[in-house]
C-alpha cells in the first residue's frame, strides 16, 4: 500500500534557495616576443593539463571545389615533421598516456593535448612539433586520401550524415563554402595534392595568426619560460589574408517558400529530418536573444520540438534545434529522426513551432525557465579542463572579449520576450526554409506533397 | 600517479537503501546518482527490453509530481539528467547547481517511493512509441546496427540473460503491459535493491537529514534473486554472415572472457589496448597503416557481472575480403601470446592511468565521481575502489597481459562478417 498523499513526507516540492555564486576562473593573457598570444587559466585540483594550439582560418576558406582541404590538412599535421614520422609521433603520445589530435574545423586549425602534469614537458614538446614543423608526406598523404575516399563512401551508409549534407547543399548557394562538407567530396578529396596543403599552410600558420591555451594543473611562471623555449622561436610570416575569406562570402537570398529534399532510402523504417536555413554569424548582436529562443524551440530536453514531438506524438526518440554559429553565418538547423508513417506531420509539427517563434511572444514562465537553463547550467560546463580550454578557444578566437564569461549571465537575463521575437523574426520564420529529408521516397512524398508547405524534390543521390 | 581517493560516508537505511555521501568542493554543483540493481539479465523471453523501457517511466511522474514536471523542475534550475540501462543495472543522475540538492532528492525518493500511482495506460503506450524509435534510430536505421545483437545471440545460449539485447526486440516493446509495469517495480525498484551517492558541494550532515527525510519510509522490496546460468562456453568457432545495407565490410570476433574484476579482466583491457587504441596499436599499424586493407580497428573486453567478452571490430577497405583481415587478426593473437614488450606495457598502463584521473574531473554525468561511486559499491562493495582498480592495472606484467591472450584469445570464438548486400563472397571463410 502507498500513504496518502497528505501524510507522505514528500507532499510538498522542497523550496529551492538562490543559486550558489560562481566564479569562472580568470583567463591570463601573456604575448611572446613573436606576437604569439599564450592564454592560462590555472586549476590545480587535479594533476591534468589541457592543452589548444589555434591557428585561424580552416574549411570556410576552402572553396568548394577545394573542400576537405583544410580538413585533410587538419588530419595530416601530425603524420609526419622534420623531426619524426607519423608512427613515432603515435607511439610518443600513447607512451606519455596522452591524447594529442589534429584537426581543421571552419574556422580554425587546431591541436588538441590533454596529458598528466608530469608528463607535459615531452607533451608539449610534440605538440610544438607537429604544429611547427608539419612536412605532409607524400606517403601520408596517399594514406590519407584513401582512407578520406573511403569514408566517404561510408558517409553514404549513415542517413543522419546524408541528411545533414542534403541540408548543407540545399540550405546554401553552391558557390559558399558551408554547401559542402568540411571533409570535402569524393572530387576534391581525389585532386588535392601535397602543394595545395603545403600552400594552405603557408597561408595562416604564423604566430600573428595563431594562440595557445593552456588549462589545468600548470602554473603559468613555470609554463611561460617553456612555452617561449618551445613556440618563441617560431617566426612564420603568413602569406595568406588573416582569414577574412569569409568576408566574401554570398548568402542565398531566402526565397518566398520553403523547399522539401528527399534523398531516397527505399524502405528505411525512419525518416531523418533537417530543417533551417542560414543563420548569423557568431558576432551578431542577436547572439544572446537566438541562445534564448533556440532554448524555448529546441535546445534543451522540455523545449517545444522535443516536448511536442517525442512527448506527445511519441514520433522520435528525440528532436532539437541549434544554431551553428561560425565566423560566417553557419546554420540554424532542427533534427530529429522518426518513424517513416510520422514524416509528414513531423515535418508539418517542427515548421509551425519555428513559425510560432515569430508570430507569438514566449510565455514569461517559459522564457524564465530557458533564461534559467542556459544560465544556471553555465558552471556545468566549466568543469573539466578541455571544457574550460574550449570555452577559452571561444572568446580568443571570436575576439568575444576577455570578460565574456564574466558578463554572460547578465547578457542572458536581459533577454526579453520582445527580443527573442525580434530575432527570431529575423533569423527563424516559414519563408526560405530547407527541409531536408534522408527517407523512403515512395511513402512519405505523397503526404509531403499534400502539406503544401513548399516544392517536393527527389534529389538523384551521390 | 595523482591521489585518487573518494573520502565519503556510507551507510544504511533502515529500509536497506544505502547511502554514499562524498563532499567537493571544488565547483557549486552536486549530483545525485541513483542505482537500481536491475537490468536486462534480470529479464524473461518475451519481454526482453522491459527494464529499459521502465527506466523510460520513471522520468514521466510520480505521485506528487505531474507528469512533465521532473523535467522543467531540473532544467528551471540549470540542471541536467539522464539514466541509463545496461545488462546488470539501471542508473540515474541528476546533475545541477548546489542549491537544487534537495530538489533532486525529493524527485528520486517520490519515484522510488510512488511511481506506480502516476503510470497510466496512455503512458506507458506513449514510450513503448519512444522506445520503438530508439530502437529504429539506434539499431535498425543504422549501418551495422544489428550486428551486435546478433553476435550476442550467437555467443551465449538462448536462455542466457545475456543473449538478448538491451534494448529488446520490437515485438516485446510491443507487449509490455501495465500489469509487467507493476511486478517489475515492486521487484527491483525498491530501497534494499537500489543505492544512492551524492558528490560534490554539499554539507553531509545535511544529505543525512534529506535522505532521511524523504526516503526512509518507503517500504522495503522482497529479496532479489539473481540469475545464475551456467557459464557459457563455444565448443568451436562460429561463423555468420550478414548482408547490410552498408559500402564496406565489417569483421566482429567475439570471445567469451572472465567477468568484471576476475582474474585476466585487468590484462584483457590492456590487450585490447595494444591490439587497437591509437595508431602505434599493433592491429592499427599492419591492418590500417601498412597494409590499409582495413578503413577502422577497435578491440575492447566488454566487463560484465555474468560473464564478459572481448571484441575485436575491424571495417575493411571498399571490397577487401575479409578472410585477409581475419588472418591478420589471428596471426596478431598468436604473436601476442608469445611476446607482449614492456613498451606495449607502458604505453597500455600509462593510457589507462589518465583515464582514471580523467574519470575524477566531473562529480556528475555517466561515469562522473557520484557514478562511478555506487559503480564501485555494486561491484566490489567499497565505494571509493578506484585507486585499487587502477592497481590492478599498475601491476601488470608484459607476460600477464601474453598470458590473458593465450588463455581466452586463442580459443574458438564467434566469428561475424558484415557484408555490402550481394556480396557474400566477402565473408570471413575458414582457412
Amino acid at each position: 500500500m502507498h500513504r496518502s498523499s497528505s501524510h507522505s513526507p514528500r507532499a510538498h516540492q522542497p523550496a529551492v534557495g538562490p543559486p550558489p555564486v560562481t566564479t569562472l576562473p580568470p583567463i591570463v593573457v601573456h604575448r611572446l616576443g613573436n606576437g604569439l598570444d599564450v592564454c592560462i587559466v590555472e586549476r590545480h585540483d587535479l594533476p591534468v593539463v589541457d592543452v589548444r594550439f589555434i591557428v585561424r582560418g580552416g574549411a570556410s576558406e576552402d572553396p568548394p571545389e577545394h573542400a576537405g582541404h583544410a580538413y585533410m590538412l587538419g588530419d595530416l599535421l601530425d603524420q609526419g615533421t622534420e623531426r619524426h614520422s607519423a608512427l613515432e609521433i603515435a607511439e610518443q603520445a600513447d607512451t606519455l598516456g596522452a591524447s594529442l589530435e589534429t584537426r581543421a574545423s571552419w574556422d580554425s586549425y587546431a591541436a588538441a593535448l590533454h596529458v598528466l602534469t608530469p608528463r607535459i614537458e615531452p607533451a608539449l614538446q610534440l605538440l610544438a612539433d607537429v604544429m611547427l614543423n608539419a612536412t605532409v608526406p607524400d606517403a601520408e598523404l596517399e594514406r590519407g586520401r584513401s582512407e578520406r575516399l573511403a569514408a566517404i563512401l561510408q558517409e553514404r551508409d549513415e542517413p543522419r550524415t546524408i541528411a545533414t549534407q542534403a541540408f548543407n547543399r540545399h540550405a546554401y548557394d553552391p558557390a559558399h563554402p558551408y554547401s559542402a562538407p568540411l571533409a570535402g567530396t569524393r572530387e576534391s578529396i581525389a585532386a588535392v595534392g601535397r602543394a595545395d596543403l603545403m600552400a594552405l599552410r603557408r597561408a595562416q600558420f604564423a604566430p600573428a595568426s595563431a594562440f595557445l591555451v593552456l588549462t589545468g594543473d600548470i602554473a603559468a611562471d613555470a609554463a611561460l619560460p617553456l612555452v617561449e623555449r618551445l613556440f618563441g622561436g617560431w617566426t612564420a610570416q603568413r602569406t595568406g589574408a588573416g582569414g577574412d575569406g569569409r568576408a566574401s562570402m554570398q548568402q542565398r537570398t531566402p526565397g518566398s517558400a520553403a523547399r522539401v529534399h528527399i534523398v531516397d532510402r527505399p524502405a528505411a523504417p525512419q525518416s531523418e529530418l533537417r530543417v533551417g536555413r542560414p543563420g548569423p554569424a557568431r558576432d551578431t548582436d542577436d547572439y544572446f536573444a537566438l541562445l534564448v529562443a533556440n532554448t524555448v524551440l529546441g535546445g534543451a530536453f522540455t523545449s517545444r520540438l522535443n516536448m511536442r514531438l517525442r512527448e506527445e506524438k511519441g514520433y522520435t526518440y528525440g528532436a532539437g534545434s541549434r544554431f551553428a554559429f561560425r565566423a560566417g553565418g553557419g546554420p540554424f538547423m532542427a533534427s530529429t529522426a522518426v518513424a517513416t508513417a510520422a514524416t509528414a506531420d513531423a515535418v508539418d509539427v517542427i515548421v509551425t513551432e519555428i513559425e510560432r517563434m515569430t508570430d507569438e511572444a514566449v510565455p514569461d514562465a517559459e522564457l524564465e525557465r530557458a533564461k534559467n537553463y542556459v544560465v544556471l547550467g553555465l558552471p556545468a560546463s566549466f568543469e573539466t579542463t578541455g571544457n574550460v580550454a574550449e570555452h577559452v578557444v571561444e572568446v580568443a578566437l571570436y575576439g568575444l572579449g576577455r570578460d565574456y564569461y564574466g558578463t554572460y549571465a547578465d547578457h542572458v537575463r536581459a533577454v526579453s520576450a520582445a527580443d527573442v521575437q525580434a530575432a527570431s523574426a529575423r533569423w527563424l520564420g516559414r519563408a526560405g526554409l530547407t527541409i531536408a529529408i534522408a527517407g523512403d521516397a515512395g511513402s512519405i512524398a505523397p503526404e509531403l506533397e499534400a502539406l503544401k508547405i513548399g516544392d517536393v524534390n527527389v534529389d538523384e543521390y551521390g | 600517479m595523482g591521489d585518487i581517493r573518494l573520502p565519503h560516508e556510507l551507510y544504511t537505511l533502515d529500509n536497506g537503501l544505502r547511502v554514499i555521501v562524498h563532499e567537493d568542493r571544488r565547483t557549486p554543483l552536486v549530483c545525485v546518482n541513483v542505482w537500481y540493481h536491475v537490468g536486462s539479465k534480470e529479464e524473461v523471453r518475451g519481454r526482453t527490453g522491459f527494464a529499459h523501457l521502465f527506466e523510460h517511466l520513471m522520468f514521466e511522474g510520480s505521485e506528487h509530481v505531474p507528469e512533465g514536471r521532473f523535467d522543467e523542475l531540473l532544467e528551471g534550475i540549470g540542471g541536467t539528467n539522464n539514466g541509463s540501462t545496461s545488462t546488470d543495472r539501471t542508473n540515474y543522475w541528476e546533475l545541477m547547481p548546489s542549491n537544487g540538492l534537495d530538489l533532486a532528492l525529493w524527485l528520486e525518493a517520490d519515484r522510488m517511493g510512488g511511481l506506480l500511482p502516476a503510470i497510466t495506460g496512455a503512458q506507458l503506450e506513449a514510450q513503448r512509441d519512444v522506445v520503438r524509435n530508439e530502437r529504429r534510430q539506434s539499431y535498425e536505421n543504422r549501418p551495422y546496427g544489428l550486428a551486435s545483437e546478433t553476435l550476442t545471440a550467437a555467443l551465449f545460449p538462448h536462455g542466457h540473460p545475456y543473449s538478448w539485447p538491451v534494448i529488446g526486440s520490437m515485438n516485446d516493446i510491443g507487449a509490455a503491459t501495465i500489469e509487467d509495469v507493476h511486478a517489475f517495480c515492486r521487484q527491483y525498484y525498491t530501497p534494499n535493491n537500489a543505492s544512492i551517492a551524492v558528490a560534490g558541494d554539499v554539507d553531509v550532515a545535511h544529505v543525512r537529514d534529506v535522505v532521511e527525510r524523504y526516503f526512509a519510509d518507503i517500504p522495503a522490496g522482497p529479496v532479489v534473486s539473481r540469475p545464475e546460468p551456467a557459464a557459457p562456453a563455444l565448443e568451436r568457432t562460429e561463423r555468420i554472415v550478414m548482408e547490410d545495407d552498408v559500402s564496406l565490410p565489417r569483421l566482429y570476433i567475439a570471445w567469451h572472457t572472465p567477468a568484471v574484476y576476475e582474474e585476466g579482466d585487468a590484462a584483457l583491457d590492456a590487450a585490447a589496448a595494444i591490439l587497437a587504441h591509437g595508431r602505434a596499436s599493433r592491429l592499427y599499424r599492419t591492418l590500417v597503416y601498412d597494409r590499409q586493407v582495413a578503413q577502422a580497428v577497435s578491440a575492447y573486453q566488454s566487463s560484465a557481472v555474468l560473464g564478459s567478452t572481448f571484441r575485436i571490430v575491424v571495417t575493411a577497405r571498399p571490397d577487401v575480403a575479409l578472410t585477409i583481415i581475419e588472418r591478420e587478426i589471428r596471426r596478431e593473437l598468436e604473436a601476442m601470446a608469445n611476446d607482449v614488450t614492456d613498451r606495449e606495457l607502458e604505453r597500455a598502463v600509462n593510457g589507462i592511468e589518465t583515464g582514471y584521473i580523467d574519470s575524477l574531473q566531473s562529480v556528475g554525468g555517466f561515469g562522473g565521481r557520484a557514478d562511478q561511486l555506487n559503480m564501485y559499491l555494486f561491484h566490489t562493495g567499497e565505494p571509493d575502489y578506484a585507486a585499487r582498480d587502477l592497481r590492478r592495472y599498475q601491476e601488470l606484467t608484459a607476460s600477464d597481459i601474453a598470458r590473458s591472450v593465450r588463455d581466452h584469445l586463442l580459443a574458438p570464438s564467434v566469428v561475424l562478417s558484415v557484408v555490402p548486400l550481394g556480396r557474400s563472397g566477402l565473408a570471413a571463410v575458414n582457412r
